[in-house]
């Protein structure tokens, strides 16, 4: 059964990645852009991470996808709900990103990766984060602080419409 | 019971929201009535706690509840509430003076520009002063520590408009700082060591030689015992700072710039009785030489302040000074073992002196409306010199004020006499007995004693000089003596029942003997076992033995030296046989010293801060001239001489070459010009075919 | 689901589906999209790689400051891309070609 749901949302992932691809609706772009972040929060799970799976949900769809829906919203004159988009170079950009992608699973499934036949099992990985996140990673963790701080500064001086 | 603390602690917070949130709208509408009732309601809870630990009468009684609040998995720090009948007796003491000072405000800052504000603050001046008694460890005491500071600082500076009462606040602030460093050190000195805060767990893990053990390893080979000194100081060093103690007791004089309810409550009974509360619970591990610095520093200011208090004219400053004094007996008390003794001082002088604070408050309550009624706005309301013969005006202020006087001077049948007799005991005793601690090993524990006594006989002629100063004698100022009225009575009648708390047997009770303080409160209240176990504790066994003895014999002298401050005050102050300017001039130097503060401010301006700031400047001139002119500047010389002669070699050679080269790229540039264009993801994309290339070249 | 290559082979596609976005698409918010892409893929191979190669918690720290980066990054992005559309009404990114002049 879990084997099962993991391909389901497996596929899940790579059809709305592609859809948010390939699409030509940017709306539908969006909304198959919060299939991929839902998804990636199932595999979290799977992957016994659950604060992440939490905070994938929180930030992700609660946060960046609203952020974009709105940019959506300001930069287009929406008299339908029809708004389409275009791309370029399209065959050009298919042969890169094909080799490319070659290149990676050339590069990383044949490894022999230590223990990847042995996982481990967390039972709960809050406290660990936690504890890593005022100890090891405490100067880390500041930074990433000041970073928001001046991101949001930023952002707010940036989208002014004196600049 | 823990349920009640908890409603005790947060009530008051939330009368300070209501002001604050609300402040538009109940301008002029009776919003000051919602805090006063939540004040009230306080009173109600905490005696309804008093009466549940009378019940019990177990000196043993302790109720604890913490929570976790930071878990670093190493390193924990709980918040909590402990209760010890201590804390209830203090937040008795807390809830009468606040609810009593509430409605006394009422009418006293009626009118005022910031009337709903004034209350607000009194909430959360409340509200973290509960915090600090009820708080369970170290640090959760220094949060509110810093609250109450703020509160003051807010309260003080009530009236901003007057330079004289912001620079107040803010000297307020920056004193009580310095000493919060120190206590802030200490905490971090015993909870490096210990790894707690709380209080309890700290005299434990003490008392079981996790000190002894841990310290050296800690601090560098430091003797365990030395550093229990240190931090037993250093977090004493807050006390200073809070209570006024000598030397940063300067702030606490000019903080009568607030308005006067505010001196009652903060600066004379409840705020800066927080650092003898702070000196109450860290008693068990302080060690016998932090004990002698405690004691010498209190006892120096009781008497130093003392002997600036017989100078001043200002009503209120008389009673800034007293305060400070009485503050150093209380200290003094804690730093020579009669724990009990300094505790019962602060009770009983929390409530004679808000009394006599709030009794000053109405005479100049009602100096300051004749003077208004005169347009008079150039004499001072608050000048002794500008008042007297005011007791047939104000009978019941001046009734109030000779209870509350005769307390503080320590006369029988008062309450300031038992715990002022109290205290003078042990100091007799700590000077006969103790053998421990540097003031002992220098032989200079007898001058405890000494200024013990001494602040007691000065006490006796200041406070007595106050009251035949402003309600003896002829009126000096008769128009304005025309129309003083007595204050109305929701003014009074707080005034009123702190004169009545301030009888003995209100802590006497069942027993009614004026001449011993044998009563509920010493069955309830009694000293804690001294945990330390580096080096030389403390006895407290032998100590309370030598208490008993000395009790007698310090009475009769306590009652001698009294006697005689006010004596010295009725010939001089009020049957005029000795002439106060003759005595002044006789006494020269000494008069001056004492009304100038002995130059304390002065010290700290001309001694600290100025030459602090020539400091500053001097090293600023010497960067300018010296640092920049000769270094940075040479060198920028230096470097011009030197680039001159490269720069000619560049010229011809190296410029040589970079022509070259340019001219080769422009050639480049030309040809490659058709793939830049300007476009980033065509850039992405030659990137990525660069990559790939890359990566085959590698693999095949 | 108890292998890794399964997951490293999702992250390999989601990748590159991102990278496709970012190189063809003419809105700027549907590069941004693309972005977001690639920083998920790279969040599952940290944390795959944390359960079943390094058993230990840096993977998932390295996936919470990732998350962390790209809220700011959406933030700043989305602002930049408002200024562009006030300053010339569209947002395509093949027509802001000003870097060459």
């Amino acid at each position: 059964m879990a084997d099962f749901i993991f391909w389901v949302i497996w596929a899940l992932i790579v059809a709305s990645a592609a859809l948010v691809a390939f699409g030509n609706n940017l709306i539908h772009s969006v909304f198959a852009l919060m299939g991929t972040f839902l998804g990636v929060a199932g595999i979290y799970i799977f992957l016994n991470a659950d604060f992440l799976a939490v905070t994938q949900i929180v930030v992700y769809v609660g946060g960046i996808l609203v952020l974009l829906v709105f940019g959506i919203m300001l930069t287009n004159q929406i008299s339908t709900a029809q708004i389409s988009q275009s791309s370029v170079q399209k065959g050009l950009g298919l042969v890169v990103v094909l080799g490319v992608a070659a290149i990676i699973l050339t590069a990383v499934l044949p490894h022999d990766w230590v223990g990847s036949t042995l996982p481990m099992e967390f039972t709960d990985t809050v406290t660990g984060i936690g504890n890593l996140l005022f100890t090891d990673y405490l100067i880390l963790f500041e930074i990433a602080s000041v970073l928001l701080l001046g991101a949001l500064i930023g952002a707010a001086t940036l989208a002014r419409k004196e600049l | 019971m823990i349920k009640l603390a908890l409603f005790i602690l947060f009530l008051p917070l939330f009368s300070f929201v209501f002001q604050i949130f609300s402040f538009r709208r109940f301008e002029e509408k009776k919003g000051e009535w919602v805090s006063v009732g939540i004040q009230f309601v306080t009173l109600i809870l905490s005696l309804v706690m008093l009466g549940m630990m009378l019940s019990k009468s177990d000196p043993n009684f302790s109720l604890e509840l913490h929570q976790s609040w930071l878990d670093l998995g190493l390193f924990k720090i709980d918040l909590g509430v402990y209760i010890d009948n201590i804390t209830v007796i203090m937040l008795v003491v807390v809830a009468i003076i606040s609810s009593l000072v509430h409605l006394y405000s009422t009418a006293y800052m009626a009118g005022d520009v910031r009337y709903s504000r004034y209350f607000g603050f009194l909430g959360i001046f409340t509200f973290s002063m509960n915090g600090i008694v009820l708080a369970n460890s170290l640090f959760m005491i220094y949060i509110f520590w810093e609250l109450v500071g703020l509160s003051s600082y807010l309260l003080i500076g009530h009236w901003w408009e007057k330079d004289s009462a912001a620079n107040a606040g803010k000297k307020a602030f920056i004193t009580n700082r310095i000493g919060d460093i120190g206590m802030f050190t200490g905490m971090l000195i015993i909870a490096t060591v210990l790894g707690t805060f709380n209080f309890q767990a700290i005299a434990e893990r003490i008392h079981d030689g996790v000190w002894a053990a841990n310290a050296g390893m800690l601090f560098g080979g430091i003797e365990p015992h030395k550093l229990l000194t240190i931090a037993g100081v250093l977090v004493f060093m807050g006390a200073v700072g809070k209570s006024a103690q000598f030397p940063l007791h300067v702030w606490l004089p000019d903080a009568m710039e607030g308005p006067t309810p505010v001196s009652a409550l903060i600066h004379a009974a409840t705020m800066v009785a927080a650092g003898v509360y702070l000196t109450v619970r860290i008693f068990p591990f302080l060690t016998a030489d932090a004990m002698a610095t405690i004691a010498f520093i209190g006892g120096f200011t009781a008497i130093y302040a003392a002997t600036i208090a017989i100078t001043q004219n200002d009503i209120k400053k008389v009673l800034a000074y007293s305060t400070v004094s009485q503050l150093g007996y209380m200290v003094m008390a804690l730093g020579t073992g009669a724990y009990v003794a300094g505790f019962f001082h602060l009770v009983t002088h929390a409530m004679f002196k808000g009394a006599l604070f709030l009794a000053s408050g109405s005479v100049i309550h009602a100096m300051h409306h004749s003077l208004h009624h005169l347009n008079d706005h150039e004499t001072d309301p608050q000048d002794m010199r500008n008042m007297g013969g005011l007791r047939t005006k104000m009978p019941i202020t001046f009734g109030v004020f000779m209870v509350t006087t005769a307390a503080i001077s320590g006369i029988p049948l008062f309450s300031g006499f038992l715990s002022k007799d109290a205290i003078l005991a042990g100091t007799w005793t700590y000077a006969a007995i103790v053998h421990d601690g540097w003031l002992a090993h220098l032989h200079l524990a007898w001058i405890l004693p000494v200024f013990g006594f001494g602040a007691a006989a000065i006490t006796a002629f200041y406070m007595f000089r106050l009251i035949f100063m402003t309600f003896y004698g002829e009126a000096k100022q008769p128009q304005i003596f025309k129309h003083i009225k007595e204050s109305p009575k929701v003014m009074t009648i707080p005034l009123i029942v702190l004169a009545i708390l301030s009888m003995f047997f209100m802590f006497t009770l069942p027993s009614v003997n004026p001449i011993s303080d044998h009563g509920w409160f010493t069955t309830v209240v009694q000293s804690p076992e001294s945990a330390v176990t580096t080096g030389p504790a403390f006895d407290l066994e032998h100590f309370e033995h030598g208490m008993h003895k000395a009790h007698v014999p310090a009475m009769v002298t306590s009652i001698f030296v009294a006697g005689l401050g006010i004596l010295l005050s009725v010939l001089v102050y009020l049957l005029n046989k000795i002439s106060a300017e003759k005595l002044a001039a006789k006494l020269g130097a000494l008069y001056r010293g004492s009304y100038n503060k002995w130059y304390m401010d002065e010290f700290y301006i001309n001694g600290i801060i100025r030459p602090f700031l020539k400091g500053c400047n001097a090293v600023g001139r010497f960067d300018l001239d010296y640092y920049d002119h000769y270094l940075i500047n040479g060198w920028g010389r230096n470097t011009k001489r030197t680039s001159k002669g490269v720069g000619m070699a560049d010229d011809l050679i190296v410029d040589g070459a970079v022509n070259f080269a340019g001219i080769i790229f422009q050639w480049l540039g030309w040809t490659l010009k058709f793939i830049q264009t300007g476009k980033i993801q065509n850039y992405l994309r030659f990137v990525l075919i660069g990559a790939a290339l890359l990566y085959v070249v590698n693999v095949f | 689901m108890d292998h890794l290559s399964s997951y490293l082979v999702l992250s390999a596609i989601l990748f590159s589906l991102g990278l496709y976005t970012v190189i063809t698409r003419r809105n700027a918010v549907a590069i941004l999209m693309g972005v977001e892409l690639i920083l998920n893929a790279a969040n599952i191979n940290f944390v795959a790689f944390s359960k079943f190669v390094t058993h230990n918690l840096d993977g998932h720290l390295m996936s919470v400051f990732i998350i962390m980066l790209a809220a700011a990054e959406a933030a700043v992005a989305l602002a930049i891309v408002l200024n562009l559309y006030n300053d010339r009404g569209h947002i395509n990114v093949d027509e802001a070609n000003a870097l060459k002049q």
